[in-house]
C-alpha cells in the first residue's frame, strides 16, 4: 500500500511557503503576497480533498519516515481532523484576503511568513497522533501568534503581549509536566498506544494518572480560555490587529479540539479509574465562563472587546456541549464549532472596518457623525450580532437549539438551559446597545458632519460579508452538516477504530 | 535512594523558586522564574524515563539493562523551545519597558500606581 502522502501536505505547504515568502518579500513584495495567498488556496484544496477522502469513515494513518507506530510519529486523518483542517483553511484564506485588501500586511516586515507558520502549527496540531508532537505544534502556533499579535506594534499591544506570552509559556511548562507524568506512567507518547496502556496500569499508579489527565486538560482549557483560565484572552485579543484576532478565533478551538481528541480516546470508557476524570470539572467551568463571556459583551466599551468576549462566550457554549460526553451532544458541539469560529471572526473584521471608517471614534460604542457605508456596515454588524447571540435565522440559533435538545436527562440540565438562554439574552442586549450607539444615535447629535475616513482602499467589506455568507450556508445546509457532525461524533466515540488504525488489528482487547 | 532524593529535591526547589518568581510583578523576575521552571521541567522529564546508571541507551546483544533514550530527545526539544521563548520574552520585556516606561508585567507604571493609591487613601 502506498503511504497516504496527502496527509502530510497541510503541514508541508505552509512550511515551504513561509521561507519562500520571507525571501520574496525582500525583493518583490507582490511575489511574497502572491505566494502566501496561493499557499492558503492550496491548503484549502488539500483540506477539501482530505475531507472528501475521509467520507468513507476509515481512519487513515501516515507514519512519518515510515517508522512503525508506536515508535515513530504518526499523522491521523479522520472526520474530526478534516473538519478542522477545512475550517482553518477557509478562515485563513478569508483573513489573508482581508489583510491584503486593507493593507495590514504592509505594517510590518514579516506578516506573511508568520501567518504561514501559524497555519503550520494549526494544521499540525489537528493532524498529529502523538502527544509530544502536539506540544511541538502548539509551540509552533504560539510562537507565530506572538509575532502576529505584536504585528503593527504600539504600546497597548506590547503591554498585553508580555502577559500573553508569559501566560502561554507557563501553560507550555504545565503541558510538559503532564506529558512527563504520562510518559513516566505509560512509557509511550503515541495517543493510541497510551489509550491501550492506560487501561492496564496497576492500581498504585491510578492517582498519578488522574492527576496527569487533569493537568493535561487544564492546559487545553487554558488555550480554550475556559474560566478561571480565561483572563488572558479579552485583553490580548482586543488590542491586537482585528484581522489577526479573527485568525486567532480558531486558536481557542485548538484547545477544544485537543480536549475532544484526547479525552474520549485516552481517558474514555476503558481507562479504568481514570475514565472521564475531567468530566466533572469541565461542565461547571464552561457554564461559568459562558456567563462571564456574555456578560463581557454587555460591558465591553468597543466592538473589538465585544468580539473578544464573544469568543470566550461562544467557546464556552461549545465546551458545555462537549462536556456532556454523549454522541448526540458532541454532534451538536461540532455543528456549533464552525459557527463559533466564523461568527467570531466576522465580528472582529467588522470591528476593523468600523475602526477605519470612523476616524478618531474608532470602534468605540459611542455615537459619531456619519461614516461611509454606514448602512452596509449596520447590516453586517446586525447579522454578526444575531449569529453570535444565537437568534434565528442564522446558524447560532440552530447550534444552540441542538445543544439544548441533546441536554435532556442530566442532573445539570436546568443549569445548562438557564445558562444558554440567559447568556443569549445578555448577549442580545449588549449587541443591541452597541449597535444603536454606533449606527443610530450619531445622526441626531452630529447633524450633517462626516467622519474622517482612514481607509484608502475599497474592498474591506468583502471578507466579513463572505464569512457571514458562509454562516448563512451553514444554516441552509444544516441537514448535510448535521449528518457530517453525527458521523464525526460517532467516530470520536468509537476510539477502538482509531487505535486499530494506528496500531494494527489485535491492539484492542 | 540518595540519587532519587537528590533529583526530587532539586526539582522541588527549582519549581518552588520558579513559581515564586513567576508570581512577582516585574518582568525580569518573571523571566528568571520561567527559566527556573523550565530547568525543573527538564530534570523532571529526564527523570521520567527512570533513573538508570551506567547502562547503554541503545540496543546491543550483550547488554541486559538499558536506559530510556527518549526522554533525552524530549528534553533536548524542550530546551530548544524554552531557550527560544526566553530570548523572546527578554526582548519583548525590554521593548515594552522602552515603549511604556515600566517593567511591570501588567504594564502599569509605578508612578501611576502611587497616584492611584494616593487618590484612594
Amino acid at each position: 500500500m502506498t503511504p497516504f502522502h496527502l496527509a502530510m501536505l497541510p503541514v508541508l505547504i505552509p512550511a515551504i511557503v513561509a521561507p519562500l515568502a520571507l525571501l520574496a518579500m525582500r525583493r518583490r513584495r507582490i511575489v511574497g503576497v502572491g505566494l502566501s495567498v496561493a499557499g492558503c488556496l492550496a491548503m484549502l484544496a488539500v483540506a477539501l480533498a482530505l475531507f472528501f477522502t475521509a467520507q468513507d469513515g476509515a481512519v487513515r494513518v501516515y507514519a512519518l519516515g515510515a517508522w512503525p507506530p508506536p515508535f515513530g510519529i504518526v499523522l491521523v486523518v479522520d472526520r474530526l481532523t478534516t473538519i478542522m483542517l477545512v475550517l482553518a483553511a477557509i478562515l485563513a484564506t478569508l483573513v489573508m484576503l482581508h489583510a491584503v485588501l486593507t493593507g495590514l500586511d504592509r505594517k510590518g516586515w514579516h506578516f506573511h511568513p508568520m501567518f504561514q507558520f501559524q497555519l503550520l502549527g494549526l494544521n499540525g496540531a489537528f493532524l498529529t497522533g502523538d502527544l509530544f508532537n502536539l506540544f511541538v505544534f502548539f509551540e509552533v502556533l504560539l510562537i507565530a501568534s506572538y509575532g502576529l499579535m505584536l504585528h503593527g506594534q504600539g504600546a497597548a499591544r506590547f503591554k498585553a503581549g508580555v502577559q500573553y506570552v508569559i501566560v502561554n509559556v507557563v501553560g507550555s511548562t504545565l503541558f510538559l509536566v503532564a506529558l512527563g507524568m504520562l510518559y513516566g506512567l505509560t512509557g509511550t507518547l503515541n495517543m493510541a498506544d497510551m489509550a491501550v496502556r492506560v487501561a492496564t496500569l496497576p492500581p498504585g499508579d491510578q492517582g498519578l494518572l488522574r492527576a496527569a489527565a487533569l493537568l493535561l486538560v487544564a492546559v487545553f482549557a487554558l488555550k480554550a480560555a475556559l474560566a478561571p483560565l480565561h483572563l488572558w484572552l479579552p485583553r490580548s485579543y482586543a488590542v491586537t490587529a482585528p484581522a489577526v484576532a479573527a485568525l486567532f478565533a480558531i486558536m481557542t478551538k485548538v484547545g477544544v479540539y485537543s480536549i475532544i481528541r484526547v479525552v474520549p480516546l485516552v481517558f474514555g470508557d476503558d481507562a479504568g479509574a481514570a475514565a472521564w476524570v475531567p468530566a466533572p470539572w469541565l461542565l461547571p467551568a464552561a457554564l461559568v465562563s459562558a456567563w462571564l463571556g456574555f456578560a463581557g459583551i454587555f460591558v465591553a466599551r468597543d466592538v473589538r472587546e465585544q468580539a473578544a468576549y464573544a469568543t470566550v462566550g461562544s467557546t464556552s457554549v461549545l465546551i458545555v456541549a462537549v462536556s456532556m460526553w454523549t454522541q448526540d451532544a458532541m454532534a451538536a458541539a461540532l455543528y456549533y464549532l464552525p459557527h463559533s469560529i466564523l461568527a467570531g471572526a466576522s465580528l472582529f473584521l467588522i470591528a476593523d472596518t468600523l475602526d477605519r471608517r470612523r476616524g478618531t471614534y474608532g470602534c468605540n460604542a459611542t455615537p459619531s457623525p456619519r461614516f461611509r457605508d454606514q448602512e452596509g456596515l449596520a447590516g453586517l454588524f446586525m447579522l454578526a450580532a444575531i449569529a453570535l447571540a444565537g437568534l434565528p435565522p442564522l446558524s447560532g440559533f440552530i447550534g444552540k437549539l441542538l445543544i439544548l435538545r441533546t441536554s435532556f436527562g442530566y442532573d445539570a440540565t436546568p443549569w445548562i438551559w438557564a445558562t444558554i438562554l440567559g447568556t443569549t439574552l445578555i448577549g442580545i442586549i449588549g449587541f443591541a446597545r452597541t449597535g444603536s450607539a454606533i449606527f443610530w444615535k450619531g445622526a441626531s447629535e452630529h447633524g450633517d458632519a462626516v467622519c474622517r475616513d482612514r481607509s484608502k482602499r475599497r474592498g474591506d467589506l468583502i471578507a466579513p460579508a463572505a464569512l457571514l455568507t458562509l454562516l448563512a450556508a451553514l444554516t441552509l445546509g444544516a441537514g448535510w452538516v448535521t449528518a457530517q457532525t453525527q458521523a464525526a461524533a460517532a467516530q470520536i466515540f468509537a476510539p477502538e477504530r482509531y487505535i486499530e488504525a494506528v496500531l494494527g488489528k489485535g491492539a484492542v482487547r | 535512594m540518595s540519587m532519587e532524593l537528590l533529583v526530587a529535591s532539586a526539582i522541588a526547589v527549582l519549581t518552588a523558586g520558579g513559581i515564586y518568581l513567576c508570581l512577582r510583578a516585574r518582568t525580569f523576575q518573571v523571566v528568571l522564574g520561567l527559566t527556573f521552571l523550565s530547568y525543573a521541567i527538564n530534570v523532571f522529564l529526564f527523570a521520567m524515563g527512570r533513573l538508570v546508571v551506567g547502562s547503554p541507551p541503545i540496543w546491543s546483544k550483550t547488554a541486559t539493562t538499558y536506559t530510556d533514550p527518549l526522554p533525552q530527545a524530549l528534553v533536548l526539544t524542550a530546551i530548544i523551545i524554552t531557550f527560544g521563548m526566553t530570548a523572546l520574552v527578554v526582548t519583548l520585556a525590554l521593548r515594552s519597558y522602552l515603549e511604556i516606561g515600566s517593567d511591570q508585567v501588567d504594564g502599569v507604571a509605578d508612578t501611576e500606581r502611587d497616584e492611584d493609591e494616593a487618590h484612594r487613601g
